[in-house]
């Protein structure tokens, strides 16, 4: 299994681990007693550590590379089929649905407002991946500035509500719909773009948003914000904190699955394969009558609609919206949330949100190292799993005639 | 079958006149003029570079033609010119192309290939597809069953559910034909067909062409495979250097000088005279 050339480099590895931390593990100033402490057995610790994890992980590639060897591509896309078909027997899935349901159902009561915020957080950024996923997985089209829509659902809210006083309701149809009005506005431009350049731009198009909400005062008040806006009301009842906190919690586990549904609907459409179609090949896409542009446009403007939702919904969480929770960084995260939990799969990307957001906070423990971990968990998805947590399985049109019995 | 139409000799179908693509000061088509009669089998022969995939591209509006007229006369219908027109109205309007190098979508099943080429002919729009009414359902249904007729013609039946990648070479040459029909053509321009198949497989292409020709379609294809060619076409056009140099039946074709020095070089026509 593991060959000599194999264990040389791991020396090598280690080696140069050592050497890399060397000033940090391993020498140790003490200001007080005036003199250095030589902490050798960290030394020990790295080299043996990065030794073994350097092993481990040439075993891993090792059997992954044969198993792909071994399977033609056709026994695999079955063998991904039978893996995964078991769950697609009601059967099996139904039961597992109605856990779900009811754990969603009873986690505010069963947690605290602590926990339900933190959830409340991550069903937030299980629909901006939902959205982002329309554009991302779906038409191929790789944005990096999606934040922006994010932002301008925010900011329709919490100006609309400064100036005029509309409440949430009201503010998130025109949240989704303004949103929308960006996605057209920055599709335009790049229509003719693709792959990297498509990137640049739109992430050209986040950075400006931003920019303008932070240095046009008189507009958005620029970096101090937009403070005291109202949280989500319920027929003008009165709420506690808590009880706030819990009714948001329940209006986004509707809203998220009104965003699967509707997702999962266009996917399954005249739209969505379109959009599939403009993913694999541009040229032959228009040579089939597809109109580039508008499918690009509806893309653009359909993924933009639900970032523009969840910004309403977050500026009603947080009370308080200002452009530094705009920045790139969350661009990033969304991308790896779609990345992470499969292009164009919806549980994929339910999953990779949940795992991504949640991650990092339960990772609290670790306090200094929970970073870290992070990037080594996303390091070794994408080195192990590049298609993400769940492959899209697409085979939503499978023909059952009869004359097609296998 | 709505495809078939009745044969009318007098009035091209598609009608090409003085067609020049000019990129920069290289003239890559010349005053070309080409016809196509209804139910016709039209090929277009001529050296590598010598200007027969660029016009396949200014006729499908993938570049702009510099100049000269493209139109389209459907039978029974005003004749429509196509120059300038975006690649999908193209097809919209009736011709829909195969491509040199196999552009599949491969990553979509066979069945899902052919439904992207009914996109065109459908109209299912964003709030049809969320609420998914019994008019969206039904076009839908329709859209599956006129696809698996198309693939069945094609004799890709047993592979409806696989996807496009894993098809044998030949098998993916006639997807790309069953999806370019998909898109209910008038015309059905082939760029090599035949490229890369062993005899076995251009003899059953050879029929299928005819098939399809019999159904009333009007076909026009490149190709470099001269006895496919000869046995297949009603028509020949030949061109060298972006110009046509020749034209009529595979018989005349043969025997034209111009088109043996075309292809086989100056010093053999002149030892053969």
């Amino acid at each position: 299994m593991i060959s000599l050339k194999d264990i040389r480099s791991a020396i090598l590895i280690s080696l140069w681990f050592i050497f890399l931390t060397f000033p940090l593990m391993v020498i140790k100033v003490n200001p007080i007693d005036r003199v250095i402490d030589w902490r050798w057995l960290n030394m020990l610790y790295v080299g043996g550590g990065s030794f073994f994890f350097y092993l481990i992980s040439r075993i891993f590639i090792k059997h992954k590379e044969a198993r792909q060897d071994k399977m033609q591509k056709k026994q695999e896309s079955e063998r991904i089929e039978k893996s995964w078909s078991i769950f697609y027997k009601p059967k099996v899935y139904v039961p597992f649905l109605v856990i779900i349901a009811l754990f969603a159902l009873a986690f505010p009561l069963l947690f605290s407002t602590y926990q339900t915020n933190i959830m409340i957080t991550a069903l937030m950024y299980v629909m901006l991946g939902l959205g982002l996923n329309i554009v991302v997985g779906v038409a191929g089209l790789l944005d990096l500035g999606y934040v922006a829509f994010y932002a301008v659902g925010a900011y329709s809210y919490s100006l609309l509500n400064l100036h005029f006083g509309i409440g949430f309701w009201t503010a998130l149809p025109i949240g989704a719909l303004m949103a929308a009005t960006f996605g057209i506005l920055l599709g335009f431009p790049v229509l003719r773009l693709r792959g990297d350049y498509l990137a640049i731009v739109t992430l050209g198009f986040g950075e400006i948003i931003r920019l303008i909400l932070e240095n046009w005062n008189e507009f958005s008040q620029g970096p101090s914000g937009i403070s005291n806006i109202p949280r989500p009301g319920l027929f003008g009842l009165e709420m506690s904190l808590n009880g706030a906190i819990t009714y948001l919690y329940y209006l986004m586990i509707i809203l998220v699955l009104f965003t699967v549904f509707v997702v999962n609907r266009l996917q399954n459409s005249r739209i969505g394969r379109a959009w599939f179609a403009l993913r694999e090949d541009e040229i032959a896409c228009q040579a089939m009558g597809i109109d580039k542009t508008t499918t690009k446009l509806r893309a653009f403007a359909l993924g933009a609609t639900w970032a523009g939702m969840v910004g309403v919904i977050f500026a009603a969480k947080t009370t308080f919206v200002n452009p530094a929770s705009f920045t790139f960084l969350e661009s990033a995260i969304i991308l790896c949330i779609v990345v992470l939990g499969g292009m164009g799969s919806i549980i994929g990307v339910i999953l990779g949100a949940l795992v991504l957001i949640l991650l990092p906070e339960y990772l609290r423990a670790f306090s200094d190292y929970r970073m870290l971990v992070f990037g080594g968990v996303l390091v070794i998805m994408m080195v192990f799993r590049p298609q993400g947590i769940i492959s899209n399985i697409r085979r939503t049109y499978t023909f059952t005639g009869q004359e097609d019995s296998p | 079958m709505s495809l078939v139409r009745e044969p009318s000799a007098d009035q091209p179908i598609l009608e090409i006149r003085g067609l020049t693509m000019e990129f920069g000061g290289i003239k890559a088509l010349d005053h070309l003029d080409l016809q196509v009669r209804q139910g016709e089998i039209v090929a277009l022969i001529g050296p590598n570079g010598a200007g027969k995939t660029t016009f396949f591209n200014c006729l499908t509006g993938i570049y702009k033609p510099t100049a000269g007229d493209l139109l389209l006369t459907p039978t029974g219908e005003k004749t429509r010119r196509l120059n300038g027109l975006k690649p999908n109205k193209v097809t919209e309007q009736g011709l829909a192309r195969t491509f040199q190098n196999i552009r599949l979508f491969p990553n979509m099943t066979v069945l899902e290939n052919v439904m992207i080429g009914h996109h065109c002919r459908t109209k299912a729009r964003i709030l049809g597809a969320i609420f998914r009414g019994p008019e969206t359902r039904r076009e839908e249904k329709q859209i599956v069953r006129q696809s698996y007729t198309i693939i069945e013609k094609m004799g890709l039946a047993g592979m409806v559910n696989e996807f496009a990648r894993n098809l044998p070479y030949g098998a993916q040459r006639r997807l790309e034909i069953a999806r370019a029909l998909a898109t209910d053509p008038q015309i059905l321009l082939l760029d090599e067909p035949a490229a890369g198949m062993n005899p076995q497989e251009t003899n059953k292409l050879d029929h299928l062409i005819c098939r399809i020709r019999d159904e009333g379609l009007s076909i026009l294809l490149i190709e470099h495979d001269m006895k496919l060619v000869m046995s297949l076409s009603d028509h020949i056009f030949v061109m060298d250097y972006g110009k046509k140099i020749a034209e009529g039946s595979p018989e005349q074709v043969r025997n034209n000088p111009d088109v043996i020095k075309a292809y086989l070089g100056e010093d053999i026509v002149d030892g053969n005279t």
